[in-house]
């Protein structure tokens, strides 16, 4: 909803000269150094654009990437779904109003009656009616380790999920599909396990002092050395929280005066960070560099608004992937740009590092880049390797800065020494610096795993969505019963998914998220991608129109790169 | 997807009109006053065109009868 119209204000002045410029706009955009260029709508033109490689001498690979367009049909049923549980919504509201009906979620005070009301945004409107209705897809207790097999504590709902019993039952050996667990170090037994058992003898479990005082332990000295030398980075900086390391550093990196472009698919953290900062915002267009750039040219050419004096310092922020939309970053564009117009990039490998490139060293590897190039180079542990906390890299004078500086590193507890461990042998695994291969052998598994699942639901006949080579893999689903539908058949089915609806995602694009790992084993997959098919029959999900072995075209290949001028 | 009988076929249309309709996450007594409304509807739909099509195709036929034959009748009547 406020995306269309933010869309609106954003190609409003551009529309009328749409046609004309929709041929040269594929690279246009440097060569005459002309503004507003390819004038879009995001949405509609999104498969065209995301299969283009605009600037292919930039990639050492083809760079695929797809987003199908939603068929009209379904997005008018969508609609249409979302339009009758509006309306039975509001039925219920004005019952529970009226007291017809036993109000089981929060609500106005009697003594506040007059005040603001509290509960009335759309928000609240869609988890009293909309997300209540099928809440027994999230928030399932889970008893033991999250491999590629979980055991799940079975519950019912007596009350249409208002609330849920515990039948004492578990249900066993459910295929995991939703973790993050790239890597498959998500285990209780074996080398990792062993060695942060041995650590936490040695050392306990945590020290409650943060780095600065008495909670700096050599254990982490050691990690966050190691952590540089995987990264290929001078010095690196870890945290005890993924997120508290995007919300806290980036406010010490800028500040007011200072301008930060941000994707508008960022992470919540990201967000935060940026809000927290007190720098301006913008937004581009998601993984789009021509949005990108303009807003780079806006910010240099008219300054700060109404002084015009010069930002201090332009911040990019982005993603290495995308984790609701399985898409990589073009990051050889963004280093481009970013070197073009003087700014500082900021990465975050949260999903990328360990899940991608030759050496699971994350997109800078995955393009096969510098990472130098990269200004401040950000991720978490929580995702490949099996543990928790958030770690910054980049140049040495940037780390002592963020060490004196960063809210994360003086304030917050360090890291407990297990986890460091989990860290130490997990990376070093992946480095091959225990001697033996099982790191790269399970990045092979992972990129072969995830070209395998891709492949077979293209041809199965789903709509997914994002990169080939991104373990992250979105489903479309649509229509809001299908969320429904689609988490309880296959939990039916033993087989564990996540669901996404409204709020991570827009409106209308519900979908399910499947999560490759390297733990996965064939059968594991072909028993998942079977039940998938067979509840993609029941449910009616194979959109797609496409057919599954067309490549799309590169067809751009000889035109010129911006680097070339 | 293979049916063996009609009733597996109509419960399936009926599960994708579930679905379609979000009705799949409704309570059963939501459903029902959905159903009920919209079968209303449709009957009002299908009796209304039952009891007023006919009469609007005969008189529509018979005006276009009356321009077209009609004309013709008495232009034949004037060149003789
Ligand atoms: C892109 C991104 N950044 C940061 C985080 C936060 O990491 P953590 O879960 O370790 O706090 C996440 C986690 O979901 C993420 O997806």
């Amino acid at each position: 909803m406020t995306e269309s119209s933010s869309n609106k204000l954003l190609n409003g002045d551009a529309c009328q000269r749409s046609s004309k410029d929709k041929k040269s706009g594929k690279n246009g955009f440097v060569k005459n150094h002309c503004l507003f260029q390819q004038p879009q709508k995001y949405r509609r033109l999104r498969e065209k654009n995301h299969n283009v490689v605009r600037n292919p001498s930039l990639y050492n690979k083809p760079f695929v990437e797809s987003f199908e367009e939603t068929p009209l049909l379904v997005a008018v049923l969508t609609y249409m779904g979302y339009g009758i549980l509006t309306i039975f919504g509001y039925l219920r509201d004005f019952m529970r109003h009226w007291n017809i009906e036993k109000c089981s979620v929060a609500r106005e005070r009697e003594a506040q009656k007059d005040f603001v009301p509290l509960y009335q945004d759309f928000e609240n409107f869609y988890t009293r009616n909309l997300y209540t209705r099928i809440r027994d897809n999230w928030n399932r207790p889970l008893c033991g380790v999250p491999g590629s097999k979980m055991d799940l504590v079975e519950q019912v709902s007596y009350d249409y999920n208002r609330t849920f019993q515990n039948t004492g039952k578990i249900m066993r050996n459910v295929i995991n599909m939703g973790s993050y667990n790239y890597l498959g170090f998500a285990e209780n037994v074996g080398k990792c396990a062993d060695a942060a058992i041995e650590v936490t003898k040695k050392y306990g479990a945590g020290i409650c002092g943060t780095r600065c005082e008495m909670g700096n332990l050599d254990i982490h000295e050691e990690m966050e050395e190691l952590v540089a030398r995987f990264l290929g980075v001078e010095s690196a900086l870890t945290f005890g929280m993924g997120f508290a390391t995007n919300s806290m550093n980036i406010p010490a990196l800028t500040g007011k005066g200072c301008l930060i472009l941000s994707d508008e698919l960022n992470h919540a953290s990201l967000v935060l960070g940026a809000r927290l900062s007190g720098s301006t915002i913008r937004v581009f267009k998601h993984n789009n560099m021509v949005s990108l750039e303009k807003l780079l040219r806006d910010a240099i050419v008219h300054g700060q608004p109404r002084t015009h004096r010069p930002w201090k310092k332009l911040l990019i922020v982005v993603e290495g992937i995308y984790s609701m939309e399985g898409s990589i970053v073009r990051l050889p564009e963004v280093i481009a740009l970013k070197k073009r117009y003087k700014a500082f990039l900021y990465l975050d490998e949260a999903h990328s590092i360990g899940a991608l490139g030759p050496n699971g060293k994350g997109v800078v590897d995955y393009f096969g880049l510098d990472p130098k190039d990269v200004d401040i180079m950000m991720g978490t542990f929580t995702k490949s390797f099996g543990a928790a906390g958030g770690y910054i890299g980049g140049s040495a004078e940037l780390i002592e800065y963020l060490r004196s500086h960063s809210h994360s590193a003086i304030y917050a507890t360090s890291m407990p020494p297990p986890v460091a461990q989990q860290i130490i042998t997990s990376m070093t695994t992946i480095m091959g610096e225990d001697g033996t291969t099982l790191g790269a052998d399970r990045l092979r598994q992972l990129s072969e795993n995830t070209t395998y699942f891709r492949r077979k639901l293209r041809e199965m006949g789903f709509i997914i969505y994002g990169n080939d080579d991104s373990p992250v893999v979105p489903m479309m689903l649509y229509m809001p019963a299908k969320i429904g539908a689609f988490g309880r058949e296959m939990l039916q089915r033993n087989i564990g998914t996540v669901v996404v609806g409204f709020p991570a995602t827009p409106i209308i694009e519900s979908r399910a998220r499947f999560c490759v790992s390297a733990s996965h084993t064939r059968e594991t997959l072909n028993t998942a991608l079977e039940a998938i098919s067979e509840v993609g029959d029941l449910l009616h999900l194979k959109y797609s129109r496409y057919q599954p072995t067309v490549t799309p075209g590169m067809g751009w290949m000889s035109e010129e790169s911006y680097l070339q001028d | 997807m293979a049916f063996r009988t009609p009733t597996e076929n109509l419960a399936w249309l009926y599960f994708q009109y579930l679905l379609v309709t979000g009705l799949y996450v409704l309570e059963p007594w939501e459903k029902s006053i959905f159903n009920s409304v919209l079968l209303s509807v449709a009957a009002m739909a299908g009796y209304t065109s039952y009891v007023f099509v006919p009469v609007h195709l005969r008189l529509a036929l018979r005006f276009f009868s009356d321009v077209f034959g009609g004309q013709a009748e008495s232009a034949v009547a004037l060149v003789s």
